[in-house]
């Protein structure tokens, strides 16, 4: 019975070729353009899940520079305003947990024939917590390398590669300048961030250190940057409004003037990157489920012109003992079947557009098990919902009404 | 006396027209006995197809009783009569009404798809068929692509593959020549030979004679219903097998 129902399904869609086509290409498109912004939504919510994951908890970063009034930094840590002693102010107040300033720049460094330039971060510790930066081999250096200036560092993973090749760092020396530094770890690699850049692309050493052997003297004490890493959530409201307070009376900014550095919240930050990016696949969704819906209108279109055209045919039907339900089943199947063929190439193309945008546009795209899943549950369903209203009205017509139609 | 295969009690029929209730139909009775061949004749408008659509359960009378052997046609729901059309009516079409896109032999099997026969079984059963019109060498071939005797031909054969009780036909032969209206004629006798009870309607006499009673339709009712024996060679004497096509149809002694 099946069998024979999915032979006159096929030559039925078979009879008008270009029409067949075309209602597919609906759900082809719809059904494309679901699992390509699915794919591009949870993309983009992972790597946001990605970055939240990979900064520490309780975290704020003060930069230094102005805010322009739009809330957008203005030369981003390019002229330094904040120093080593607000960091050890704010380190007093209550509710922080350890503060960690960093000063960053770009260097040039040698181990015997390799040579490379990577960034410096020049910091305390409490860096590696802050970002929550694990060591992956070796050690972090420690509080008395930062009293003491040591020559020490910390390499990510692509310095480690670039200096040393297939060398085991740890414990080896590499140049800057004229001075030595011993290597007493490698980070875990962290790979890349939002915008493309290579996260491993660094060396961290001792604020003290860097500031003495390789900045030189210029920016004495200044730093661009300071990690602070309160010692619970609840507390960060008020810690907050101290730190500000704090740092424009040590500024000496009088009232009204803009804040000189800019003071960040990182989980609230990453909670409304999250939230956005949550938002932004649900419409994307919600977008391309809209010619899902179209796709599934083109199809109850073309099935009620099928209806009309094969009126006298569901007579003759009839008149040789078909009953209601299999003309219902007849025509049921017949947009079922064109909506899952659509949806397997819709998938196919979502799938391939999906990986397109993954080399073409460096975008991160997830297909999910559950998203071609839900591809093929809806379109299946759109077959049946969109093809039921005609299939019903095939199936409640009246024998001899059928017959009569010319 | 059996049961009778057919039987009418004052059936009418009324259509719904713009000017009001037509009365296509008006206090019909009739009986039919198992293995009868009852030609219909009558001018056109008389009300014959509307009876005919009637006991084909196609269409519901307005008033009166149609019983099909023995049960109340009235008392049947949509499946049960859709059931009966399937298997216990065979129904000829003067347009013959064969599925354009199918293969002969899927249009003859296509009543089998209904009563969920399975696939090797249903073929054999409506290559037997096509066998039993002459039509044997033509299973794969398209409707369109043969004549229009053998179209009713196939039509006969896709109407007898479920071995219905009775066979009912509404101007078999009105779209075709003389000579083969006579071979269908030939097809029918040679069915009506094997115990199926026959009903058809017809316009044209020398049709008709090919049956054993006329029942005469005039504005709604029936006017006349006599044996047409006389006319024919005896039933016992006429005992032959189904004309292959293209033979010479032997319907023609009157
Ligand atoms: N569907 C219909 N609606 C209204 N009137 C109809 C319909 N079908 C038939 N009639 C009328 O009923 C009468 C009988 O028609 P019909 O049974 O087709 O006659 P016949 O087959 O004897 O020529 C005719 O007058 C015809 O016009
Ligand atoms: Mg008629």
């Amino acid at each position: 019975m099946l069998g024979a129902m999915l032979r006159e399904a096929w030559r039925a869609m078979g009879a008008n070729r270009l029409r067949t086509f075309l209602t597919m290409l609906g759900m082809v498109i719809g059904v494309g353009a679901v699992v390509l912004m699915m794919a591009i939504g949870q993309g983009a919510q992972y790597s946001v899940a990605q970055t939240i994951s990979s900064m520490g908890s309780n975290i704020f970063v003060i930069l230094s520079g102005y805010t322009s009034t739009g809330g957008v930094r203005s030369g981003g840590g390019s002229a330094p305003t904040l120093n080593v002693s607000d960091a050890e102010a704010i380190a007093e107040l209550d509710g922080v947990d350890t503060v960690a300033p960093v000063h960053w720049g770009s260097v040039q460094m040698v181990r015997g024939p390799n040579n490379w330039n990577a960034w410096v971060h020049g910091t305390a510790p409490a860096y590696f917590d802050a970002r929550s930066w694990p060591i992956a081999e070796g050690s972090a250096f420690t509080d008395s390398d930062l009293r003491a200036a040591t020559r020490v560092a910390v390499l990510g993973r692509t310095v480690a590669q670039n200096l040393f090749g297939d060398e085991d760092p740890v414990g080896k020396t590499f140049r800057i300048g004229q001075a030595p530094f011993t290597v007493l770890g490698i980070l875990a690699p962290k790979g890349q961030n939002l915008e493309g850049r290579d996260q491993d692309d660094l060396v961290v050493m001792p604020l003290t250190t860097a500031q003495r052997r390789v900045f030189g003297t210029a920016f004495q004490g200044s730093v661009r940057q300071i990690l602070v890493k309160a010692s619970a959530p609840e507390v960060m409201p008020a810690l907050e409004k101290n730190m500000e307070a704090l740092l424009r009376q040590r500024h000496r900014l009088r009232e009204g003037a803009d804040n000189d550095f800019t003071l960040r919240n990182l989980t609230a930050v990453a909670e409304s990157a999250a939230a956005t990016t949550r938002v932004m696949s649900l419409l994307l969704g919600a977008i391309a489920s809209v010619s899902l819906l179209v796709g599934g209108i083109g199809i109850m279109n073309i099935m009620l012109v099928s209806v009309t055209e094969r009126t006298r045919e569901i007579g003759i039907r009839m008149a040789i003992g078909a009953r209601e339900r299999d003309i219902l089943a007849q025509f049921l199947l017949e947009a079922i079947i064109i909506s899952v063929i659509g949806c397997a190439i819709g998938l196919a193309l979502g799938v391939g557009g999906a990986a397109l945008a993954n080399t073409l546009a460096k975008m991160t795209v997830v297909v999910s098990g559950s998203s071609v899943l839900i591809a093929f549950a809806v379109a299946a369903g759109v077959g049946v919902f969109f093809g039921f209203y005609p299939a019903k009205k095939a199936a409640g017509l009246d024998p001899i009404e059928a017959l009569r139609y010319q | 006396m059996p049961e009778p295969v057919i039987r009418v009690e004052s059936l009418a029929k009324d259509y719904d027209t713009p000017a009001g209730p037509f009365p296509a139909l008006k206090d019909v009775s009739l009986e039919v006995a198992p293995g009868e061949f009852v030609a219909i004749m009558g001018p056109s408008g008389s009300g014959k197809s509307t009876f005919m659509n009637i006991l084909g359960c196609l269409d519901r009378p307005s008033r009166g009783r149609y019983l099909l052997a023995g049960r109340d046609v009235a008392t049947l729901d949509k499946d049960e009569t859709a059931a009966l059309r399937n298997r216990t009516i065979g129904f000829v079409f003067q347009g013959f009404n064969l599925l354009p896109r199918m293969s002969l032999a899927d249009n003859v099997a296509l009543p089998l798809v209904y009563s969920a026969i399975g696939h090797e079984e249903r073929l054999a059963r409506a290559g037997a068929m096509l066998e039993k019109v002459g039509l044997g060498g033509y299973a794969g071939s398209l409707p369109s692509r043969i004549s229009g005797g053998q179209q009713q031909r196939v039509a006969i054969a896709r109407a007898l593959v479920n071995d219905p009780r009775l066979i009912l036909a509404d101007e078999p032969t009105g779209n075709l020549d003389s000579h083969t209206s006579e071979e269908i004629m030939g097809v029918f006798r040679a069915l009506n030979d094997e115990g199926i009870t026959v009903v058809l309607i017809t316009h044209e006499n020398d049709i008709a004679l090919h049956a054993r009673r006329l029942v005469r339709f005039l504005d709604g009712r029936i006017v006349e219903d006599r044996p047409t024996r006389q006319f024919l060679p005896s039933a016992a004497s006429h005992r032959h097998p189904l004309p292959r096509e293209g033979g010479r149809g032997e319907g023609t002694p009157c």
